[in-house]
């Protein structure tokens, strides 16, 4: 009988679906190994592919105990392909389908639908792990290079997750688009990455954390909202996944909040009391609030802009069709159809910002980013803790969803943080304060030294609390192959 | 719609397109400003259009003849960064009448057409490269393009989704040029225009969709070189300087009349009529093509060719109850066949040909206008050549005979000429005439015999030239009765039967897109599939489907 919860290895990659008895799908995917193994070696630095990682992997699906910890090349980690249990007589949440038995196999009308989804979110798993490439090199410590390289195999493993999809049920045109997954790449002048935000270099630590926080949480978002898919095997797939991201996200606020540690530790001990005493700050080596600030302000926003048009028909039909749902859409109270119900929209009217009402299946993609900014929002209240408890007088907040977008309806215009309409001029001149300059980045940039050395860490980042699988403070996380 | 739609533009005023120029080779840049749709309730995201969008590419395509003779090569490309064009606006659609529906695509083809025609007619060949999303309209326009080169940047597709997410046709003549010009195998075209997503990469080109893939990062490179490639084969004479189309004098009285320098539209509400009155020249014709070149866009033959197709356009848009169109002339005869004898005589200067070649458009124009069309051959007429060609575009012709008392006016004539055997092809390809003596084509030459002669009625008559003739006591109640008559039928009945009787003969591309596709699509829009309240059409957007009526018809 197939064990759904331990992972097989009796492929050459672990699975819980039975791969060994799958012939067509385990020869597409051996046939697709290969490609994607070359597009890990040419990615990593060489350094690092040889380098034992301390990592964990997953050996199960059960939620209490799902992972092992241990030393690994990142070449021959063992990723695989994972579903969460199956739910019986799970049925579809949401749309016209709302109550049936959820599809085991794709429904012929919403086959370009769902392959365009699974897509899109497969085209942003392998993207992230190109734009944070380099970022070993410049390693505050052994710990934060662990966790790195942690998220960038699981980020591999989310693809491998999609191409099963794409193998499995989607024919000759799933194999073609798994293919076309590793033929883009971030930046890439030949095939860029489907969206745009996925194909900026991240350049450097402070960056990672703040895309790991606000962008892998716009990811968490679309997987929670795939979770609820009445495509089982694709719920399934998102619900693992899901397990997963939640180290992501921790590495983001962590990693956030360590840097904004440090910074008011060291004003402290240096006797700064005024947060804008910015140069005497940055002396001490380490990043100033009002420039952390400045890099919040462009990832957030940066990250609402992957929620797309506020209004979207693409969203509704997705939707509707039950193939996308929600976040949490089991536990909201509704029929869970929408046909009828609105939900509030900025608009421009007349050079004024006003909330509108307009149907409720339309703004999928607004009740998202509205649930994604109460979620992004709690991490922000700890960072502020930590700076309340040194005594200094600051402290961090999410700009106004108006700032520095590029879609939707606020593209094209002009706001400042707080959300105000300003002139063009006017932005321009606050930008300087808004948003992280060259020189802002030139100096976070200078700060970028590595820091090798089992429990030692750069200078503007503390520790971290705690260390990864409960290991102490000096855990050499990564025994370097340096040749 | 109460508000008047004018076809009218000029590039000061162009909201949607930038054009550069260099040389030979012309870019021209789709980049719809989202807010400035013709009509409220829609915003004009992703590069889609609606059809102030068309009559300012139409603008432009015009203006690239006459304006910018030295452009051999125009490249079409997107001024967005992701998208290409993603079509006709839905919420357009959705939101437009069935007649706006009708009219809007029949325009959007009849520009189509023109850039179509532009590279094998007069050495101006466009060019399609594709990068982002191009989707439906998006793709109709690059199919008329003589070339589409698209980016194998991984994620640019070209698709005809229509029928899967709307439940209409590709009615822009995509259909028909899928098959009939790009030639692609019907069962891959069954495919490709089933499958929202479209198709990407090398799979476009092994389909024939497109005519080139290249690398993205040869994107660029291949745009130029292909431009240059076209340029330099043009056979478009390299050193003409271009005239400007100046603004045209148009008044518009309160109760609907047009009136402009060579043409006065009157309309008659109740009685469902507009005459449009052509005065022949006031002056001799130009004597050498130079000066007919000073004078530019206020030459007469440009000038009524563009006052004639304002006109017809206006009230194909504007004046929708407006049922009978009825043709009259009044002028010199003799002086119409010196104008038109000068560009027919030079018809390899450029200009001569682009006039004439504009000629050949409008009187198609006419051809393709889904009213009742009547001339009336009056003492005191001036239909020759080129506007005796008015006389076989129109469903019937009534010529008065002999003399009307106290009407000193020159007997009604016709007169032929070259222009009425060759130049101006209807869309099945044949000549007007070949056309009208489709079972006698000896007639055609019978009637060539009276080469540039005067006809009076008898004669005109016996050559078949004209419907009916009558005197001065049956005139007035005749005429009167068939306008009469003519009103009261349905205009549905009208439009279909007038269609059908006026191309006979062999079937062209532009035949099928204006009758299979045409009629098709114009079919599809009335139905409930589509435009019923629960129809695909009407709930694009609100992420329900369509609910459909599941009997095949």
């Amino acid at each position: 009988m197939l064990d759904l919860i331990n992972v097989s290895y009796d492929t050459q990659i672990p699975n819980n679906v039975g791969l060994s008895t799958d012939k067509r799908v385990l020869k597409a995917l051996e046939k697709w190994h290969p490609g994607y193994i070359s597009w890990w070696n040419d990615l990593i630095p060489r350094d690092f592919q040889e380098s034992l990682v301390y990592l964990r992997t997953a050996v199960s699906v059960d939620p209490k105990g799902w992972t092992k910890f241990d030393y690994v090349k990142m070449p021959e980690y063992r990723w695989g392909i994972l579903l969460a249990p199956q739910i019986a007589d799970r049925k579809i949440p949401c749309g016209e389908h709302a109550g049936d038995a959820a599809w085991q196999d794709v429904p012929g009308e919403y086959r370009a639908m769902l392959r365009r989804l699974i897509v899109i979110q497969g085209d942003t798993e392998p993207a992230s792990v190109e734009q944070q490439r380099f970022l070993g090199r410049t390693a505050p410590s052994l710990y934060d290079m662990r966790n790195l390289f942690q998220v960038n195999v699981e980020e591999g493993r989310h693809l491998w997750a999609m191409v099963y999809l794409l193998h499995k049920y989607f024919g000759a045109d799933g194999r073609d688009e798994a293919d076309d997954l590793l033929r883009r790449s971030s930046g890439s002048q030949e095939a860029p990455r489907m969206l745009g935000a996925f194909n900026e270099e991240t350049p450097d630590w402070l960056s990672f954390f703040m895309f790991t926080y606000f962008t892998d949480r716009d990811g968490k978002m679309q997987l929670e909202s795939l979770a609820q898919s009445g495509f089982d095997p694709l719920s399934r797939t998102c619900r693992f996944m899901l397990t997963e991201e939640a180290h992501h996200m921790f590495v983001g606020e962590t990693g956030v909040g360590r840097t904004i540690e440090q910074t008011c530790l060291m004003m402290k001990k240096a006797g700064i009391d005024d947060p804008f005493d910015i140069n005497r700050i940055r002396a001490l080596g380490v990043i100033d609030l009002p420039t952390i600030q400045k890099k919040l302000n462009l990832h957030y926003t940066l990250s609402l802009d992957l929620f797309g048009q506020e209004v979207s028909t693409n969203a509704a039909n997705a939707f509707n069709a039950g193939i996308k749902g929600r976040y949490l859409e089991s536990k909201i109270a509704d029929d869970h159809r929408l046909n009828g119900d609105t939900y509030k929209v900025w608009n421009f009217v007349d050079g004024k910002m006003v909330q509108q009402d307009v149907p409720a299946l339309t703004a999928i993609n607004m009740r998202l980013r509205d649930d994604y900014t109460r979620d992004a929002a709690g991490g922000i209240g700890r960072w502020n803790k930590i700076i309340e408890k040194m005594g200094i007088n600051f402290a961090m907040k999410l700009p106004h969803e108006a700032f520095n977008r590029k879609i939707g309806v606020f593209a094209g215009k002009f706001f400042d943080p707080a959300g105000m309409v300003v002139t063009q001029p006017a932005f321009e001149a606050g930008i300087r304060e808004w948003l992280p300059t060259k020189a802002d980045g030139d100096f976070i940039q200078s700060l970028m030294k590595p820091c090798y050395e089992a429990g030692k860490f750069a200078g503007w980042i503390a520790p971290p609390k705690v260390g990864i699988d409960n290991q102490a403070g000096d855990f050499e996380y990564v025994k370097l192959h340096m040749a | 719609m109460s508000k008047i739609i004018d076809f009218q533009t000029d590039p000061t005023t162009y909201h949607h397109w930038r054009v550069t120029y260099d040389g030979a080779v012309a870019t021209l840049f789709m980049d719809v400003d989202e807010s400035a749709g013709l009509f409220a309730g829609y915003e004009l995201k992703l590069n889609s259009y609606d059809l102030g969008v068309d009559i300012e590419l139409a603008d432009i395509v015009q203006r690239m003849r006459f304006e910018h003779p030295e452009v051999k090569a125009v490249i079409l490309r997107s001024g967005k960064e992701r998208v290409f064009c993603a079509g006709a606006n839905i919420r357009m659609l959705g939101g437009a009448s069935h007649a706006h529906k009708v009219n809007f695509c029949k325009f959007t083809n009849e520009t189509r057409n023109t850039f179509e025609a532009a590279g094998a007619e007069s050495g101006q060949h466009y060019i399609c490269a594709v990068k982002g999303a191009c989707a439906g309209g998006g793709y109709e326009l690059a199919l008329a393009c003589d070339y589409i080169i698209l980016t194998d940047d991984g994620s640019t597709s070209i698709s005809l989704p229509e029928v899967p997410l709307l439940a209409v046709l590709p009615g822009t003549g995509g259909l028909t040029r899928v098959t009939d010009k790009r030639k692609v195998r019907r069962d891959l075209a069954d495919v490709f225009c089933a499958t929202e997503e479209g198709v990407k990469g090398k799979r476009a080109k092994e389909w024939r969709l497109v005519d080139e893939v290249v690398a993205n990062s040869k994107f660029e490179e291949a745009i130029a070189a292909r431009a240059r490639d076209f340029a330099d084969r043009s056979t478009r004479a390299t050193a003409a300087t271009g005239i400007i189309l100046k603004p045209l004098t148009r008044t518009i009285a309160a109760d609907g009349s047009l009136s402009y320098s060579t043409i006065d539209v009157a309309i008659d509400r109740k009685a469902r009529r507009a005459t449009l009155t052509i005065n022949g020249p006031d002056d001799d014709a130009p004597a050498t093509m130079d000066e007919f070149e000073r004078q530019g866009s206020q030459a007469y033959l440009l000038r009524l060719a563009r006052e004639l197709d304002d006109a017809i356009l206006h009230l194909r848009l504007n004046e929708l109850e407006i049922g009978l169109l009825v043709f009259r002339t009044q002028g010199d005869p003799q002086r119409v066949l010196a104008h038109e004898a000068l560009l027919l005589d030079n018809a390899r200067h450029w200009l001569a040909n682009e006039v004439l070649l504009y000629w050949k458009r409008v009187l198609k124009r006419i051809d393709l206008t889904s009213r009742s069309l009547v001339a009336l051959i009056e003492h005191g007429s001036c239909f020759a050549g080129i506007l005796a060609e008015v006389l076989f575009a129109v469903d019937r012709s009534y010529m008065m005979e002999g003399d009307f008392e106290g009407d000193n006016r020159p007997r009604a004539s016709l007169t032929l000429s070259p222009a009425n055997f060759g130049p101006f092809p209807m869309s099945n390809a044949l000549t007007r005439l070949q056309t009208r003596f489709l079972g006698e084509p000896v007639k055609v030459e019978g009637a060539h015999a009276h080469l540039r002669k005067p006809l009076e009625a008898s004669e005109a008559n016996e050559l078949g030239l004209i419907t009916f003739t009558f005197d001065e006591v049956d005139w007035d109640d005749e005429v009167r009765i068939f306008l009469e008559e003519r009103a009261s039928f349905s205009p549905d009945a009208m439009t279909g039967m007038e269609a059908n009787l006026r191309f006979p003969g062999p079937e062209t591309m532009e035949t099928r897109i204006f009758g299979r596709l045409t009629a098709w699509q114009n079919w599809i829009f009335q139905r409930p599939n589509a435009v019923g309240a629960e129809g695909a059409l009407q709930r694009y957007g609100t992420g329900q489907r369509g609910n459909f009526n599941l009997q095949r018809i």
